[in-house]
């Protein structure tokens, strides 16, 4: 087998000078009862050749999203990914080491992240940010927790602007808790919710994501001051980072916890993972936030370099006590983040995101023109709601037969709420042309015809 | 000058000598020192090229940012020399043996990266019509019946993204499954042996911990199981165990401990990241499992990336099965069926909610199906047996130098040392692991678990050839009777030759200093007279 180095004749000798006369020897401490002798169902190894053919029949099977006019997003973006991101993040240093423990020998990783936590605090507007959560919606569920730590009380409000997807996630882990609740606003597509008569004094954070799930900005400056007034947080959630690039940050708005999904900067679509949490807070939480943080420091010589800092709020150290369970986070998808920031730049970003924003509006304009279609938001940035005169569903997968993948239907993620049938999600990156956006009109009105 | 048969100078004054020459740049030839981008990067500069955009109307509303990021950028070349120079200050286990107990630090097959970096793996949405996707549920499918089959389980629930969260969806399965029992139960038990990440996710799910003491030879009795179950009868709700252990051992008690802890209502979570020792050997299943996430990053070599990402799917008991979060796949005869929502469900399907948005880490499942089909069955089981036959071939190379915790017995991938031996010579634990960065070694997993003193924990994995182990184990040797002997400068300052020397962690913590802020322009003070 091409990766075991040992030849029979290693292992024959090895067991000689290990003293025991098989290797079933060692495995002694199995009970009898359960040894295995052979996998007899599962198929034998294979050559690297047969796997590749394998796997690419696999992959062959599946539209990809350069191959044609492509305008999903709801959480998930397509965007150009420089080729230097891909070839860096492969060399071995990074691939193949392990989390930093051991800091004289991985002054690499060490480095890039604490470069990735200050671009996540000056991109996010916050004092400071951890090493990665594993992605938006899990972050999400643990600002919550962190905002239930600093404020002592138990109450989540959800945003209906918040990714259904996220809010699960959020519900799952915090309803479970003694005392936990979560109240979740209906879907609101147009940011017309009243979120602020929710908030009492028994929240401990409000949850709003802008730009929302369904594109709509939210002025979240008039949440805060509420939030403020009642010692709860705000937790602003963004799933499309490149929006920052052109928006007032979460932080200036006076958020207190800011998470959101990274993997618009440098990391591919991977049909849902792996992708980076993003998370950054007020200097004054830091001892109450999850997961790795990366800190400056001096060697023995003087000089500098970096360590995994504050680990006494960490599992590995405090065990049951521990401000999160997380351990291995997004290391290498953080890289990626970090090497595509800093090709970009903040200039590179703020034309990067111009960029995405007149092509939305482009957009927007010529599909607002389609009879019977309306867009919702008034003010968004690469990704609005359209509503159809049809079922999203039928129109979507309509689209795909005429060669567009044309956004998310609303209903894919939000049941029960028959208003939301007609509703689609459609986003629009750098990677769209003036042919995409005219193929996307044209198979529509086809489609509605 | 004594050489070893690499031509390095083994005496820690020849290391001395080649430290103290000074260059004017702070470069040592190929060991470069590099600024941070903040200090390096432009404003005004970028290695992007974007089109400028022709005038139009934003449609912001009032939300328009007034300034830029404040963040520099890099050219392309910037960038690379950048990242690549930094890239040169890690250790690797494409570069050196990399025996970090219970992190499974193996060979990581590139053909892997190839295949999850095709278009139709990479370039696909999780939310595109699923008719556009058939070959993305085939894959997660066919990874999940190679799962199922190697742990001897009917259910898998996939989307944990990665060790941890996999003991979260492990968690709150069985939290679901003893509420729709109608009971309610408020204890976790867990060994004292346990990675930290058990006790804090049965916290993290609302659970009091109660730790179980290990036995003098490092494993659990059930015995001792009993007793806490007896104390806190009918509170328990599961017992979270790792098998094979963190000291490197298989639990010989673990059926009847299991059936102990069914038999008490209670339900038995078994952490898997050791599960490389026992692929193809047993199915954790026929064990009387619950629940156990694999760690596709450790088991199933997909790349650690200084961190992750990971992958963490949890394989679950029927008992369980009912209780797994959304998405999943429902398999009617061929035909795959994606559960999505809960207005999809049928029969007894009960998800407990969802783990993440979207499916999980499906970049790490193709990288794990990828080195399943390649080891095929029989490499599997073939690579658990050297993975073993590895560990222990170390163990009797340093057990007459290094003390064995638990008597000289086999173990099972990993090998656990106490640090008794280093008595009375003055060298730690910590100052022992540092001299082996000099010897260009990771060290192994120190002081973990914490059952033992000064625990040390050496996992080569199946991956090291013997020559590779002769060298580990000579070096090993070499700096043990080093230490007995008294050399402590050896260790003291160690490590003298990798990038940085110690780095002081205790003002790194006290004064945290989390991100870059641009120091304040110094003031040229005029002379004074």
């Amino acid at each position: 087998m091409r990766y075991l180095p040992l030849s029979d004749n290693d292992r024959a000798d090895m067991l000689t000078r290990i003293g025991a006369d098989s290797i079933d020897e060692l495995f002694a401490d199995i009970p009898e009862a359960v040894r295995l002798e052979e996998l007899t169902t599962l198929p034998r190894r294979k050559t690297e050749m047969q796997v590749e053919r394998q796997l690419s029949a696999l992959a062959n099977k599946n539209v990809s999203a350069g191959s044609l006019p492509f305008f999903v997003g709801a959480g998930a973006y397509k965007h150009h990914i420089p080729a230097t991101v891909d070839h860096l993040i492969q060399r071995s240093e990074f691939l193949t080491s392990y989390t930093p423990y051991q800091p004289e020998i991985t002054q690499g990783t060490l480095q890039a992240l604490f470069e990735f936590q200050t671009q996540v605090a000056n991109l996010t507007g916050m004092d400071v940010a951890n090493a990665s959560m594993y992605d938006g919606s899990t972050g999400t569920a643990e600002a919550v927790l962190m905002a239930h730590r600093v404020t002592r009380k138990k109450k989540a409000i959800l945003s209906g602007g918040l990714h259904p997807q996220y809010r699960e996630v959020v519900e799952g882990i915090t309803r479970k808790l003694p005392g936990g609740s979560v109240v979740s606003l209906p879907a609101d597509p147009m940011g017309t919710e009243d979120i602020l008569a929710q908030i009492d004094d028994e929240t401990s954070c409000v949850v709003v994501q802008s730009p929302s799930f369904y594109g709509q900005l939210i002025d979240l400056k008039p949440i805060a001051e509420k939030a403020h007034a009642h010692k709860a947080l705000l937790i602003a959630v963004f799933t499309e980072v490149v929006s920052l690039g052109l928006l007032e940050s979460p932080g200036a708005q006076g958020s207190d916890i800011v998470v959101g999904e990274g993997q618009s900067i440098g990391n591919p679509l991977t049909f849902g993972g792996p992708y980076v949490g993003l998370f950054a807070t007020r200097q004054k939480y830091i001892r109450n936030m999850p997961g790795r943080l990366c800190g400056e420091t001096v060697d023995a010589e003087g000089r500098r370099g970096f360590v995994l800092t504050l680990s006494t709020r960490e599992q590995h150290i405090r065990r049951d006590k521990a401000t999160s369970n997380i351990c291995t986070n997004s290391g290498l998808c953080c890289l990626a983040f970090t090497i595509h920031m800093t090709l970009l730049g903040g200039s590179g970003l703020a034309k990067l995101a111009r960029i995405n924003h007149m092509n939305a509006v482009k957009l927007a304009d010529a599909l607002n023109a389609v009879e019977g279609v309306d867009v919702l938001n008034d003010a968004f940035f690469n990704e609005f709601t359209i509503r159809v005169p049809a079922d999203a569903n039928d129109v979507i997968e309509a689209l795909a037969v005429n060669g567009v993948l044309g956004g998310v239907p609303v209903s894919r993620l939000e049941q029960g709420n028959p208003e939301l049938n007609n509703l689609i999600v459609v986003a629009n990156t750098e990677v769209n042309t003036d042919e995409d956006r005219a193929a996307f009109v044209d198979a529509l009105k086809e489609v509605l015809a | 000058m004594t050489m070893n048969h690499q031509g390095r100078s083994t005496s820690a004054g020849e290391a001395g000598r080649s430290a103290s020459h000074q260059t004017f740049t702070g470069n040592r030839a190929l060991d470069m020192e590099e600024p941070l981008i903040f200090e390096i990067g432009h404003m005004d500069n970028c290695g992007v090229d974007l089109d400028e955009t022709a005038d139009f109307a934003p449609r912001l509303g009032s939300h328009m940012r007034q300034e830029i990021v404040d963040l520099p950028a890099l050219s392309e070349p910037e960038t690379m020399r950048h990242y690549v120079r930094l890239s040169r200050n890690n250790y690797a286990i494409d570069a050196g043996l990399y025996p970090l107990g219970s992190c499974t630090m193996k060979h990581n097959p590139r053909l892997n990266e190839k295949m999850a970096r095709l278009p139709g793996f990479a370039d696909i949405h999780p939310l595109q019509p699923i008719s556009t996707v058939p070959g993305a549920f085939e894959l997660i499918s066919e990874l999940a019946d190679w799962l199922m089959e190697l742990t001897g389980t009917n259910a898998v629930a996939m989307s944990p993204k990665a060790g941890a969260h996999g003991e979260q969806c492990g968690m709150m399965a069985i939290k679901h499954a003893i509420a729709a029992k109608g009971e309610e139960r408020s204890i976790v038990l867990v060994p004292e042996s346990a990675h930290g990440t058990n006790p804090a996710t049965a916290a993290l799910v609302g659970y009091k911990v109660v730790s179980i003491p290990a036995r003098d030879d490092g494993t659990v009795s059930v015995d001792a199981v009993v007793e806490k179950i007896e104390a806190h009868a009918g509170q328990v709700a599961a017992l979270m165990l790792t098998n094979p252990n963190t000291c490197g051992l298989f639990e010989p008690e673990v059926i009847e401990i299991a059936n102990a802890i069914h038999e008490a209502g209670g339900y038995f979570y078994c952490d898997g990241a050791n599960f490389n020792a026992i692929v193809g050997k047993a199915k954790p299943g026929d064990l009387g499992i619950d629940a156990m996430h694999i760690n596709l990053h450790k088991t199933f070599s997909t790349p650690h990336g200084g961190g992750g990402p990971g992958s963490g799917p949890v394989v679950l008991s029927d008992r369980l099965a009912p209780y797994a979060p959304l998405p999943f796949i429902r398999k009617n005869n061929e035909e795959l069926e994606v559960v999505e929502t809960t207005d999809q469900l049928q029969g007894n399907e009960q998800p407990f909610g969802r783990m993440t948005a979207f499916f999980g880490q499906m970049g790490m499942y193709v990288r794990a199906l990828s080195y399943m089909m390649s080891h095929g069955s029989d490499g599997l089981k073939q690579a658990s047996e050297d993975a073993v036959l590895n560990a222990n071939y170390i163990r009797v190379g340093l057990q007459d130098l290094m003390t064995l915790p638990f008597g000289e017995k086999p173990c099972m991938h990993e090998v656990l040392f106490d640090d008794s031996f280093l008595n009375d010579t003055g060298v730690s634990t910590l100052d022992f692991a540092k001299a082996m960065i000099d010897e260009g070694y990771h060290p192994m997993t120190m002081y973990f678990p914490l059952v033992v003193s000064g625990a040390m924990l050496i996992e080569p994995t199946e991956s090291e050839s013997r020559a590779s182990l002769d060298l580990f184990v000579a070096t090993m040797r070499d700096l043990v009777m080093s230490a007995k002997a008294g050399d402590t400068g050896r260790f003291e300052g160690a490590p003298y030759l990798a990038p940085r020397r110690r780095l002081d962690e205790t003002t790194a913590a006290r004064k945290p200093i989390l991100k870059w802020v641009a120091p304040e322009p110094t003031k040229v003070q005029p002379e004074t007279a």
